[in-house]
């Protein structure tokens, strides 16, 4: 088992290269940089003092040497014009539309990012776990049908709608300030108490929001597994050896209907964030989400790029976390058998 | 006195079309420490009977009528009627898997995958004796050993996934048993293994029975596993019994038309040459038009149409590690010489994983092989098959055509029997579209189904009736070599003869050439000239149907000749000799035919077209001398 760890963590490695190697591709797709951008933006204004400046800048960030060449300086693993200087150093590039270092303008979304998508899988699997069994083995009973259409609606309609709406009723009933993730005077504010329940009272309408379609969708594919396994030849087996049904539904198809539910979490993560970035937007979520969209709108390169690494780790790490709860759960997978035939 | 009566009972189903009825009145019983055999072709309600005494009938089953008398003789009291019981309350519950137990067709599927055997054994301990999880493991030890699991400590932490079909069963069994039950229902135990293990399991649930003293329920279609097991019998047809009695009564004079035609349709070893199967729906197939014409091919029956030489083939199978990891080797054809004469049937037999779909496979190039030549005579001498390409290819293929063995997944449920059977023409680009339909309407003739039928999609339509069309589609390319792999071994002892029977008769009509894969002696011997015995990859013996049939010579031939149980009260399964377990073991095999690994297995002749492989007498040439040693 220890084995089986390590192994997947160092096959982690040269899908992390080729993902970076794959983000720096595209994220260079749009013809010229920022700074090339700027300076032609100058030149058609006449505007021709600070050109030399940012001539400077682009020797500066290495965006004038061959494109391999930017990608491992970038990455770390060439020298830049401060020599051995990237993201495997620590030094996450930087950010030219905030004239920042990247890590100062992702640093403080990142810690809520990870918290909003924790929150928000815990959801997903806390709600559509109980409801997913229900409907399963209720069948096309009353309560099915509610939790299809319940589901459906949740599929169907807008998240930023669902956001505002939510918004509005929580700051009407319960006196929430609208948007952000803490109430105002808490901003900048150190930490205490009070600021940490302001921040999980503001986490609830943006969990629900973000995770309405994906605990939708949960609750159909765990419906379907069960719905299969239920039929299967082991649980009438189960059944004549005398079991109570609760008991047997627990031990045995719903351990096999698992299987797809946890190998789910690493795909959960990217589609959150991308799925996100609208309600982050709307809601006025200090997540990663938004810092995203306007990177990418100004080609600021290197913070996208980071942006987009990032979710990719979030994702790899997911996997993992998947991929060794499945190897506990499942002996095919922890001991690598085959079915003689 | 009786453990279980049933009387007059009736079973209905409710669905959206309606109701149907599935037991119509039916009535037997159980005496105690007797085996009460039911049989029936599916559909007939069998298993919907079993059901129903285990309290585990589908929600939309409902009993209409009768009664379900369990009489459990340890306790002697009152007979409980199941049928009036709440399916999942209580008082069944606590007589499932206690006092009447379960054994189902399928041991790969009726184990959950991911539980250790022990873990879903004892946990009938657990439930019903109230037996603690130690005291649990102990007695599900003890039930491991009953059953001879070869190591009893290690089987308890076995995941069912690491164990062999015939070891799941053997922990079925176990699972049976452990609450030592009134009453074993045995729902086909046997149908999914192969022949030799299913003797070894008849044989284990004789003991048990012997040990345990209880009474058992066999379901099943096989009347030669019946022949061996009940002692009485009950015969069901649409739900209905049709006749009941001893099993000597029954055998030796059936009275209704149902029974003796089943009885007839049974292929038997020792059928005279000539002698049919009667099936109960025969087909007559007529050859016209296209099928007919281009029937004159040059070449003459007898001479070789497909020749193996050395043929071998390995898997390799991969263990997980940490870049590619360990990889292992599966020979799964060593050395393979066969050859298939022009109008003939060659049988190929041998247990599952002995390579005989291999080399069907082998033979169509649907796989590439590693070693040795495969070669075919389309009438201008020998081709080597892997070095065919382009249109020479394309030709092969249109003379060489497979029958698969399930007709469910065979056929696309997406399309038309109409589209089926003109597929292969349209990619052979074969004759205008109304020639097509021509064609399509006479194979349909040919195969005795109507050609109203081929708007119809597979799924209205029966077993039989699917592999008719199966068979429609081979033909359809006008091939003269077809590989049947195990085609009727889904189907009922009926509708198998008259698949049987519509074999042969094309063979004749068309003038077809067969390799004719399958487990079972019995059907090879019915309809194959010449048959070979596959085990482990290797051709152990080859010899004309009548001369192995009388006197095999290999001990892996006369081992699977000893477990075919026989329809036959007369000739029960020696089981004394069935106890040494491990006639599929090259290397356990006596001197001559002694095989380890890295042995060339040889063919020796010892009658003229008699061949065996036995590697200790290889290069003794005169025949005479060979025949001493091995007789």
């Amino acid at each position: 088992m220890a084995f089986y760890v390590l192994r997947r963590i160092l096959t982690m490695i040269p899908t992390l290269l080729v993902i970076s190697l794959l983000t720096f591709i595209i994220i260079e797709l749009p013809a010229g940089d920022y700074i090339s951008n700027q300076i032609a933006a100058l030149r058609a204004a006449g505007e021709s003092a600070s050109i030399a400046k940012l001539e400077f800048m682009r020797s500066e960030f290495a965006l004038d040497r061959p494109f391999l060449e930017r990608y491992l300086i970038w990455i770390g693993f060439w020298p830049g014009p401060h020599g051995f200087d990237g993201l495997i150093q620590g030094n996450w590039g930087w950010s030219f539309e905030y004239d920042k270092p990247v890590a100062e303008v992702v640093g403080p979304t990142l810690p809520l990012t990870i918290v909003l998508n924790t929150a928000t899988i815990l959801f997903v699997y806390v709600v559509s776990f109980p409801i997913g069994i229900y409907s399963a083995t209720r069948q096309y009973s009353w309560g099915d049908y509610g939790f299809t259409l319940v589901g459906y609606i949740g599929l169907a309609t807008p998240n930023f709608l669902l956001g505002l709406i939510l918004l509005y009723f929580s700051n009407r009933w319960f006196g929430l300030s609208i948007g952000g993730l803490m109430d105002p005077q808490y901003i900048g504010e150190p930490w205490s108490v009070a600021k940490a329940l302001s921040i999980l009272a503001h986490l609830i309408v943006p969990t629900i929001v973000i995770g309405t379609a994906g605990t939708a969708a949960m609750i159909r594919r765990l419906r379907a597994n069960l719905l299969d396994e239920l039929h299967k030849q082991y649980v009438t087996t189960a059944r004549a050896k005398g079991m109570r049904e609760a008991r047997l539904l627990l031990k045995y198809p719903l351990r096999m209907a698992l299987n797809p539910f946890i190998a789910d979490i690493g795909n959960l993560i990217p589609s959150l964030v991308s799925g996100s970035v609208i309600v982050s937007v709307v809601l006025n979520l200090p997540t990663v989400g938004p810092v995203l969209l306007n990177a990418l709108q100004s080609q600021d390169q290197f913070l996208s790029g980071f942006v987009l690494l990032f979710v990719a780790i979030l994702t790899l790490f997911g996997m993992l976390v998947s991929d060794l709860l499945l190897a506990v759960l499942d002996p095919r997978i922890r001991l690598g058998g085959k079915a003689p035939s | 006195m009786n453990v279980l009566s049933v009387e007059g009972l009736s079973v209905d189903f409710v669905t959206a079309e309606g109701r149907s009825r599935a037991v119509n009145d039916v009535s037997f019983s159980v005496p105690r420490n007797r085996t009460v055999a039911l049989v029936g072709e599916s559909g007939s309600g069998k298993t919907v009977i079993s059901q129903t005494i285990m309290g585990l009938l589908p929600e939309k089953a409902h009993v209409t009528g009768g009664r379900v008398l369990f009489r459990d003789p340890a306790t002697e009291g009152d007979p409980v009627d199941i049928a009036q019981l709440d399916r999942k309350g209580p008082t069944l519950r606590a007589i499932r898997g206690n006092r009447i137990a379960i054994i189902f067709q399928e041991p790969m599927t009726s184990l959950s995958p991911l539980h250790t055997i022990g873990d879903q054994i004892g946990e009938a301990a657990q439930l019903h004796r109230g037996a603690g999880p130690a005291e649990a493991r102990e007695l599900t030890r003890e039930m491991l050993s009953l059953v001879r699991f070869p190591d009893p400590v290690r089987g308890l932490d076995a995941y069912p996934f690491e164990l062999s079909g015939g070891l799941r069963q053997r922990a079925m069994i176990a699972m049976a048993m452990i609450c030592h039950p009134a009453l074993l229902i045995a729902d086909e135990p046997t149908t999914a293994l192969d022949v030799t293990i299913q003797a070894e399991i008849l044989k284990l649930m004789k003991d048990v029975q012997e040990t345990l003293k209880m009474s058992m329920l066999l379901i099943t279609h096989d009347f030669g596993v019946v022949a061996n097991m009940a002692d009485e019998v009950v015969v069901v047809y649409h739900g209905r019994v049709m006749e009941q009695g001893s099993a000597a009564q029954l055998f030796g004079n059936p009275q209704h038309a149902y029974l003796k035609a089943l009885l007839n349709a049974v292929p038997r070893f020792g059928m005279e040459p000539g002698e049919r199967l009667v099936p109960i729906r025969p087909i007559e197939p007529h050859a016209e038009g296209f099928l007919k014409s281009g029937r004159t091919r040059a070449a003459t029956p007898g001479t070789p149409l497909v020749s193996l030489s050395g043929v071998t083939k390995r898997f390799v199978t991969r263990k997980a590690g940490m870049f590619g990891g360990k990889s292992h080797a599966l020979l799964a054809l060593d050395d393979i010489n066969l050859t298939v004469n022009r109008g003939e049937c060659l049988g190929l037999v041998g247990e599952s994983g002995s390579g005989k779909t291999t080399t069907a496979k082998a033979i169509l190039r649907a796989i590439e092989i590693d070693g040795g030549e495969i070669r075919y005579d389309a009438g201008a001498g020998p081709v080597d098959v892997s070095k065919l390409s382009g249109a020479d290819l394309l030709d092969y293929r249109k003379r060489v055509q497979l029958i698969f063995q399930d007709p469910f997944s065979s056929l696309n449920p997406r399309m038309t029997v109409n589209d089926l059977l003109s597929e292969p023409l349209v990619i052979h680009k074969v004759g205008t579209p109304e020639e097509r339909a021509e064609r399509v309407r006479e194979l349909m003739r040919l195969v005795g189904l109507d050609a109203r039928f081929l708007r119809r999609y597979p799924h209205s339509f029966s077993g039989g009736q699917r592999q008719r069309i199966g068979i429609a589609r081979a033909l359809a390319l006008n091939p003269e070599f077809i590989l049947c792999d195990e085609p009727t071994s889904a189907l009922d002892v009926s509708v198998q003869a008259q698949i049987l029977n519509l074999l042969k008769d094309l063979k004749r009509e068309l003038g077809l050439t067969y390799l004719f894969v399958s487990h079972n002696l019995a059907v090879v011997d019915y309809i194959a000239d010449r048959i070979a015995v596959m085990c482990r990859g290797r051709v152990v013996e080859v010899a004309p149907t009548r001369e192995l049939i009388e006197n095999p010579l290999h001990p892996y031939t006369r081992a699977l000749l000893d477990s075919v149980p026989e329809p036959d009260l007369d000739a029960p399964l020696d089981f004394a000799r069935l106890d040494a377990g491990r006639a599929s073991e090259p290397d356990a095999w006596p001197h001559p035919y002694r095989l380890t690994d890295g042995m060339t297995p040889t063919l020796v002749e010892t009658e003229p077209g008699h061949f065996v492989c036995a590697p200790g007498l290889a290069g003794r040439a005169p025949l005479s001398s060979v025949k001493e040693a091995v007789s």
